[in-house]
């Protein structure tokens, strides 16, 4: 018995070096890629990569240190590629010997979730939820709100409102958003990723999307702004949002694409849609981009990013829904294949 | 009694040798390794210095004192100030040394005084340790899941009825100075605890018993001869607990509520010089990076001149205590 079972481990463990070393044989002959930046659509790529990496070989190590740190490596040419939510700006494309090519690979949404007893529906004028984040409407049973949300019962209970306390892309499209259709906020706050919030007793930050959900979840009257795809996995009730076009709108894949829609990419692919046109369009979503090198790299790394980005803009983009980001429009995956040729060696 | 006896002079069969060269060699070697890795302390300590304050330099020499008078943090704009970082960072530890090292003293006299059972004390004292093994970041959920919820009805209470006293003049939203203060009193109380023991268990057994020779009741041998005595220690064990208070990050970027505001209220949200390096570094732009190691540099000030005063006061102190 002990003798057939040692063999038996034996026979186990040669067959696992066997593939441990072939498989490092196997590895070294492949190109691997390094990327770093944006952390809001790490959940996606990495799903991407892994399955990547098993189809074609080529290893993708990605690090989300957040967009500023992607910029910041992508400049200092130690990475291969770099992600960021906020792409880049002229001063920091200027930097790049040889151009950059900016890819939108996928896109997200911002909700507002809240913590009210009994309300499971709830509606936010757009003239309303840029004064919750400014400190000026501080009661749940407020007129503003009320009028909007007949025959819910809206408690007698202080909003607390939860903010990021970390610097991140979320903040850059939320703040942005709220600039864009609020004159005061734009004046008094502003737009960034990290901002001035008003400094009052019942707001309170929180580091990271999950850093808001759980405040959110254990403070009662709480309202935050998280990522669409961290309320859907933690079942956290979040508001209909009024857009431009006056609809009480839900997040979701088709307000998200409907939003994406009406975005016009400008010559280097970026656009941030701060209130998208369009009847059913969700009013607070963004693209997130993916950065490469015009030249300077070798034929190998440009063949094996370029293979990257098309499984991003095909297969990677089925994956998109379940993991709570938007799948792109057909319109922009056209222009991203076109654009993808530019990456050069 | 070493002294009196006699240098034996050295011969076959005697315990008494002089050194060979190994073990002269070896001597040798040890020393200059000790000194060594002193020396290495000192020269990482000013390399640490140098390197951040080299990034801090052209923030300090762009935004001088006001940095630290001001309160306002917004990269758009170029406004930076740390004032009410600094505050929150003082008054987090402060409060926290005030409740961990008082509770933490209080638990090194009951481990050593007696008031236990040897293997009973042994065991609370490992108890008492082995919160220092819980990980910040799990002291940072514990806060937000059973802490908060579980203090807010008493802190609207006192809102509600004491709202004339500075210290209860806002309401609980959930994370604030107060959950913070307690997680931070917790995370103190281990450092305390242990060195205080050690000061306890370090006073020669002949001063308890002459205490107790004097007529002393066991309170008064402890308040007036016990305590004195390893009042070194206590304090060596505070200073080191507040420098633990000043730099923790994760715990209290966590609970505190991360607000620039100036507020004497336990229960107004409030930020510390730790959290704000910890939640903006990662994603801070040009701009910000030098302001961010004006700030550390400010840290590091703090707690260095915390433990330097510390030091001065116990060297201090420790002359006059009975030894």
């Amino acid at each position: 018995m002990k003798i057939g079972n040692f063999s038996k481990g034996a026979k186990v463990a040669a067959v696992a070096v066997a593939m441990a070393v072939s498989g490092t044989f196997a590895h070294a002959a492949d190109t691997s890629l390094t990327g770093s930046g944006a952390s809001f659509p790490f959940p996606l790529y990495s799903a991407w990569f892994k399955d990547f990496g098993q189809k074609t070989g080529i290893e993708v190590n990605y690090q989300a240190k957040g967009s500023g740190g992607g910029i910041e490596d992508f400049t200092n040419r130690v990475v291969d590629f770099a992600a960021s939510d906020a792409a880049m700006n002229d001063e920091e494309i200027a930097k790049i010997d040889g151009g950059v090519v900016l890819l939108p690979m996928t896109a997200g949404e911002v909700v507002l979730a809240y913590n009210l007893d009994g309300v499971s529906e709830l509606k936010l004028p757009r003239d309303v939820y840029p004064k919750i984040f400014l400190g000026e409407i501080t009661k749940w049973n407020d007129e503003a709100i009320a009028a909007a949300n007949e025959g819910v019962e809206l408690p007698d209970e202080n909003i607390t409102v939860v903010v990021r306390s970390d610097s991140s892309g979320t903040n850059f499209n939320f703040t942005n958003h709220l600039a864009a259709i609020s004159e005061e906020f734009n004046s008094t706050v502003g737009g960034g990723k990290t901002v001035p919030w008003p400094k009052a007793s019942n707001f309170v930050a929180a580091p990271g999307n999950q850093g808001i959900t759980a405040t959110v979840k254990q403070t009662p009257g709480a309202i935050g702004y998280i990522e669409y795809g961290y309320a859907q996995q933690t079942n956290t009730p979040y508001a209909m949002l009024e857009n431009q076009a006056g609809n009480f709108v839900k997040a979701g894949p088709e307000a998200g694409s409907a939003a994406l829609a009406s975005a016009e990419l400008d010559a280097n692919n970026v656009a941030f849609i701060t209130d998208p046109k369009g009847e059913q369009a969700y009013p607070i979503a963004t693209f997130t981009w993916m950065l490469f090198y015009k030249s300077g790299q070798d034929a190998d790394t440009v063949a094996a990013l370029k293979e990257m980005v098309n499984y991003g803009l095909t297969t990677g983009q089925t994956m998109a829904d379940k993991l709570g980001y938007i799948p792109l429009p057909e319109n922009i995956i056209e222009i991203n294949k076109k654009s993808l040729e530019e990456i050069g060696g | 009694m070493a002294k009196t006896s006699k240098p034996v002079p050295p011969s076959n069969g005697s315990v008494s040798r002089p050194p060979t060269a190994f073990e002269y060699g070896y001597d040798k070697s040890f020393r200059f390794l000790t000194f060594f890795a002193g020396l290495l302390i000192v020269v990482l300590l000013a390399y640490i210095f140098w390197k951040i304050g080299g990034q801090a330099a052209p923030a300090m020499r762009q935004y001088g004192l006001s940095f630290l008078t001001t309160v306002e943090w917004n990269p758009n704009t170029n406004e930076f100030g740390i004032l009410a970082e600094i505050w929150g960072t003082l008054y987090s530890s402060f409060l926290a040394l005030i409740f961990g090292g008082g509770l933490g003293i209080a638990v090194a006299i009951f481990l050593t005084q007696g008031f236990l059972n040897a293997r009973l004390a042994w065991v609370f004292r490992l108890i008492v340790e082995m919160l220092a093994a819980i990980p910040s970041v799990v002291f940072g959920l514990w806060g937000i899941y059973v802490l908060i919820p579980a203090i807010r009805p008493m802190a609207s209470w006192l809102h509600d009825t004491l709202p004339f006293i500075p210290f209860f003049s806002t309401n609980l939203a959930g994370p604030g100075m107060f959950p913070a203060m307690i997680v931070l009193s917790i995370m103190i109380l281990p450092t305390v605890a242990a060195i205080s023991q050690d000061a306890f268990k370090a006073i020669p057994m002949k001063i308890q018993e002459a205490a107790y020779g004097m007529g002393t009741t066991k309170w008064e041998a402890i308040r007036k001869v016990i305590i004195p005595t390893a009042s070194g220690g206590i304090f060596a064990s505070l200073v080191l607990g507040f420098g633990r208070a000043l730099g923790e990050t994760m715990a209290l970027a966590m609970l505190i509520g991360n607000s620039q505001q100036v507020s004497l209220s336990l229960f107004s949200p409030a930020t510390t010089l730790a959290s704000l390096l910890a939640s903006t570094f990662p994603e801070a732009g040009a701009n910000q990076i030098g302001p961010l190691m004006y700030a550390a540099v400010a840290l590091l000030v703090i707690t260095m001149a915390v433990n330097i005063i510390g030091t001065i006061i116990m060297s201090y102190t420790s002359r006059q205590t009975v030894t």
